[in-house]
C-alpha cells in the first residue's frame, strides 16, 4: 500500500492547493481514503490530519471505507426524482440487501446515491462504475444485476 | 505555422473528409448517447465496415440534443444530404451499412431527418421537424456535427477566429464588443459579463485569475456537460479570450468529477490547444501567455457559489464567505478573479467569431441572444435545446417538448434548480428571460426545465428540494443549516399525513428568516421551491394537512395499492414479483393485496400496467 501511496504523492509538490487532487488521486487508485493514506498525506503536505479529515468529509465524493467491485451510484436529480428514482433506489436496496452507503458482504456491490449525473433526459438513471444505465424501471434493476452477475462469472472463469 | 495557414490546412482536411468519396458515419457519443448504447453502435459499425474493407469512416461526435431519440447516427455520403437515423440498434446499424452505405437506399422509414442542400423524398429536413423548428442553434451549432477530439474540425468551422481577432485588438475593445452584445452571465443570475470583466480590470493588482465554472450542480440540468462533451473548444476559446481581456496569466476550469467524459474531452482539447499554440507561452505569436488547469470538483453543490468555489480550488472546505469584497477584487489567492459559467464562455467565442450584431439578432431588449436548456421530466421530447431568450414556456413545453408524456396533464414546470421555483399552467405564457422569470417568482438558473404532470406531488417536490439543500448546506450559517432542517421536517410530516394546521404559517416564517439571514445564494434562495409551491399549489398542501390525502397519489404513507376486481385476470405476475409476498391468489382467479404487508414499492403496478392495468393506487384515508 505505502508503495502505491508514495508513487501517487511523488506526482505532487505538496502545495496546499493540491490537497483535494491528491485525495482524489488516492481514492481513484485505492478505492477509498484509508487511515494510512490520510497519515501519509498529512506528513507529505504538512497539513494536520484533522484538517484533512475536515476537508475530506466536506465533499461527498470522498469515502473512508472500501467500495464494492461494482459501485452503483443512483442519480437523485430532479428529473430522476420526478420519474421515480426513490423507487429505483429502494428496488436496488432490496435486490442487493444493503442500504444506501453500504457494501455487500462479498464486497461485490456497493450502493450510493448522487446529486445529479447529468443524464436527465434519460431519467431515471444510475451509474455502475463508469457506465451509465438510463430509463430505468424496477424490471431493469433485476435484469441489470443478473447480467452483471453473469458477466462477473464469465470474467472469473477467464 | 501561422494561424491563417492552420485555418487553410484545417479546412482542407475537413472538406476532404466530409466531401470526400468515403461516406462518414457520425455516432452521437455524449454521455446520454453512450447510456443509450452508442458505444455498441459505434463498435457494430466499425466491425461491419471492417468486413467490407473500410468503405466508410466512423467518428464519435457529441450530442445534437435529441436525447430521447438516442442513439442518433448521422450518415454523410457524397452528393447526398446528411441523414439522421434515430434509436439506432445494432441490427439497424448493420442494415444502414448494407442498404445505404453499400446500396443506395437511404431508408426513409428509419430516418429522422436530413440536413443539406438536396432533399430526399420521405425524409423531412431535420431543422423543420417540430422539435427542432422553434430552436435556434448558436451555442450548440457544432454539437453533433464535429469531432470533439479533433481541434482541426473546430477550426475548420470558424473556431479560434474569435481568439485571433481578440488578440489583434486592445482588451478595452474586446470589452466594448461584449458590452454591445448585451451578454449576461449564463450561470443564472444574469450579471452583465462585460461589467464583471471591467471590475477585474479596474483593480490595482497585476496578478489576476480567470475561472470557468463547470460545476453544474443543479439537479436536472446538463447543458454544460453536453457542451463540454460535444464542443469543448468553443468553451476553451472563450476562456482564453476572457483571460486576455482581463489580463490573467493563469486560469482554472472547475468541473464536476461526476462528468468523466467531459473531463476527458477537456483534457484532450487542452493538449491540442497547446500543440497548436492557443495556450502556453506567446499565444499566436502575440506575446500573450496563458495556462489552464483543470480542477475536479468533489461533489459539493455549494461550490457553484463563487467564493466557495475559490475556497475549494485553494484546497479548503468549500465554504462561502461574505461579499463584498467580490472575487473581482479579492478572489483566488486574494487576487482579482473572474468566474464565468461554461455557456458564458461559449457565448464569448460566438460573439468574437461572428460579431455582436449577429448575437443580438435574437433575444429581448434586456436579455440578448439564445440560451440552452435541458428540457426534462414528464415531457415527450426530452433533451438539450437552444432557443432565443424571450421564447415562452408554452412554446418550449408544447412545441419543442411535444407536450406531456402518456397524454397526461401539465401541472408545473420547475425552473432554476433548488434556487428556482415551480410555475403552474397560468404562467405558461411567461417569456423565458432573466427579468420575466424573476417577476414570476422563479429564476433562470443554469437552465434546467423540469416538467411535471399530475403524477408529481408538489409537496413532495418541495420536500425533495429541501432534502437536497439540507444535504448540501455547508453548515456555516445557522438559518441555512438549522432553518432548512426545520422546513424539511415539517414538509416530511405533511407528506406523511402528520401535518398540522399551523405548519403553513411556520413554513412561511422560516422561509423569510432563511432568506434574510443566510450568507450565500444557496441559503438565501433555498426556500424558493417551498414558497412557489405554497403560492401556486396551496390546495395540495391543504389536502395533505386537512384530509391526509395526496392528490397525486404519490406520498407513500397516504396511499394504498389495490387490485381492480373487474380487470384482474389472475395472471400471477404481481404475485410472483412482489418482494414481500403481499399478493395472494391462485392462477386465473382474482388476486388481492395485503395492505399490512405491502411496502408500496410499485413493482406490481409496473408489471401490470400496459397489460391489464388491474392495480391502482388509492387514498388510504
Amino acid at each position: 500500500m505505502s508503495k502505491i501511496l508514495n508513487k501517487i504523492l511523488s506526482k505532487y509538490s505538496g502545495d496546499k492547493s493540491d490537497l483535494i487532487p491528491i485525495l482524489q488521486d488516492i481514492q481513484s487508485n485505492l478505492g477509498y481514503l484509508s487511515e494510512e493514506a490520510i497519515i501519509a498525506v498529512s506528513k507529505f503536505a504538512g497539513i494536520p490530519e484533522s484538517e484533512i479529515y475536515g476537508v475530506a468529509t466536506f465533499y461527498t465524493q470522498f469515502r473512508f471505507t472500501p467500495v464494492g467491485k461494482k459501485h452503483v451510484m443512483v442519480c437523485k436529480g430532479t428529473a430522476c426524482h420526478v420519474k421515480g428514482a426513490p423507487q429505483i433506489i429502494e428496488g436496488i436496496e432490496r435486490h442487493l440487501d444493503i442500504k444506501e452507503g453500504e457494501v455487500t458482504f462479498d464486497m461485490e456491490y456497493s450502493l450510493e446515491s448522487v446529486g445529479c449525473l447529468g443524464c436527465c433526459a434519460l431519467a431515471p438513471c444510475a451509474m455502475v462504475n463508469e457506465d451509465v444505465e438510463s430509463n430505468l424501471t424496477l424490471k431493469d434493476v433485476k435484469k441489470i444485476f443478473s447480467r452483471m452477475k453473469r458477466e462477473s462469472k464469465n470474467n472469473d472463469c477467464n | 505555422m501561422n494561424f491563417n495557414q492552420l485555418v487553410t490546412e484545417s479546412v482542407e482536411e475537413y472538406n476532404a473528409l466530409f466531401e470526400g468519396d468515403t461516406p462518414i458515419i457520425l455516432v452521437g457519443s455524449a454521455t446520454c448517447g453512450k447510456s443509450a448504447g452508442a458505444q455498441e453502435i459505434s463498435i457494430t459499425f466499425k466491425a461491419e465496415l471492417e468486413k467490407q474493407g473500410e468503405i466508410a469512416k466512423v467518428i464519435d461526435v457529441g450530442c445534437i440534443g435529441l436525447c430521447y431519440l438516442e442513439p442518433v447516427v448521422t450518415v454523410i455520403k457524397k452528393g447526398m444530404p446528411a441523414i439522421f437515423y434515430d434509436e439506432v440498434t445494432p441490427k439497424l446499424a448493420k442494415k444502414i451499412v448494407k442498404t445505404y452505405i453499400m446500396g443506395n437506399d437511404p431508408m426513409p422509414e428509419h430516418a429522422l431527418g436530413s440536413f443539406g442542400e438536396k432533399q430526399i423524398e420521405g425524409i423531412p429536413e431535420l431543422f423543420n421537424i417540430p422539435v427542432m423548428k422553434p430552436q435556434v442553434r448558436r451555442i450548440l451549432r457544432n454539437c453533433g456535427f464535429i469531432d470533439p477530439e479533433n481541434i482541426k474540425h473546430y477550426i475548420a468551422v470558424g473556431g479560434y477566429t474569435g481568439l485571433n481577432r481578440a488578440l489583434q485588438i486592445e482588451p478595452g475593445e474586446v470589452i466594448e464588443k461584449i458590452k454591445l452584445s448585451g451578454l449576461r452571465g449564463r450561470g443564472g443570475a444574469g450579471f452583465p459579463t462585460w461589467m464583471k470583466w471591467q471590475f477585474c480590470i479596474d483593480s490595482d493588482e497585476d496578478e489576476k485569475y480567470l475561472i470557468c465554472n463547470a460545476d453544474e450542480g443543479d439537479p436536472g440540468a446538463f447543458m454544460n456537460r453536453s457542451l463540454l462533451e460535444s464542443d469543448p473548444h468553443s468553451v476553451l476559446e472563450g476562456i482564453v479570450i476572457a483571460a486576455y481581456t482581463i489580463g490573467a496569466k493563469e486560469g482554472y476550469i472547475y468541473c464536476r468529477a461526476e462528468y468523466p467524459l467531459a473531463l476527458d474531452r477537456l483534457k484532450h482539447a487542452i493538449s491540442e490547444m497547446r500543440e497548436q499554440g492557443f495556450l502556453g507561452e506567446d499565444i499566436l505569436g502575440t506575446g500573450f501567455n496563458f495556462n489552464i488547469k483543470i480542477k475536479e470538483g468533489a461533489g459539493a453543490f455549494v461550490c457553484g457559489e463563487e467564493t466557495a468555489l475559490i475556497a475549494s480550488i485553494e484546497g479548503k472546505r468549500g465554504m462561502p464567505r461574505t461579499r463584498p469584497p467580490f472575487p473581482t477584487t479579492y478572489g483566488l489567492w486574494g487576487k482579482p478573479t473572474v468566474i464565468n459559467n461554461v455557456e458564458t464562455m461559449a457565448s464569448v467565442s460566438l460573439i468574437m467569431q461572428g460579431g455582436h450584431n449577429q448575437f443580438i439578432k435574437y433575444g429581448t431588449e434586456e436579455s440578448k441572444g439564445t440560451k440552452t436548456f435541458s428540457l426534462v421530466g414528464n415531457v415527450r421530447n426530452t433533451g438539450l435545446i437552444e432557443v432565443p431568450l424571450g421564447t415562452t414556456l408554452r412554446q418550449v413545453i408544447d412545441e419543442i417538448g411535444g407536450g406531456i408524456i402518456n397524454n397526461g396533464k401539465f401541472k408545473a414546470v420547475q425552473i432554476g434548480g433548488p434556487s428556482g421555483g415551480c410555475l403552474p399552467e397560468s404562467f405558461l405564457d411567461t417569456k423565458i428571460d432573466y427579468d420575466s422569470l424573476t417577476m414570476a417568482g422563479a429564476i433562470m438558473g443554469s437552465g434546467g426545465l423540469v416538467v411535471m404532470d399530475q403524477t408529481s406531488c408538489m409537496v413532495d417536490v418541495a420536500r425533495y428540494f429541501l432534502e437536497f439543500i439540507q444535504n448540501e448546506s455547508c453548515g456555516k450559517c445557522v438559518p441555512c443549516r438549522l432553518g432548512t432542517k426545520q422546513m424539511l421536517d415539517i414538509l416530511t410530516d405533511i407528506t406523511q399525513g402528520k401535518g398540522k394546521s399551523e405548519d403553513m404559517d411556520l413554513l412561511l416564517e422560516l422561509a423569510e428568516g432563511i432568506k434574510d439571514g443566510s450568507l450565500c445564494g444557496l441559503g438565501q434562495t433555498s426556500p424558493n421551491p417551498v414558497l412557489t409551491t405554497i403560492k401556486f399549489f396551496k390546495e395540495e398542501y391543504d389536502t395533505h394537512i386537512n384530509e391526509k390525502k395526496c392528490p397525486a397519489l404519490l406520498c407513500k404513507e397516504l396511499i394504498d395499492y389495490q387490485v381492480i376486481v373487474e380487470k384482474c385476470e389472475g395472471c400471477m405476475l404481481c404475485l410472483k414479483s412482489c418482494p414481500v409476498g403481499a399478493v395472494s391468489g391462485i392462477k386465473k382467479e382474482l388476486h388481492s393485496i395485503d395492505k399490512e404487508k405491502c411496502i408500496k414499492c410499485g413493482t406490481c403496478i409496473e408489471l401490470c400496467s400496459g397489460k391489464y392495468n388491474a392495480i391502482e393506487r388509492v387514498s388510504k384515508y
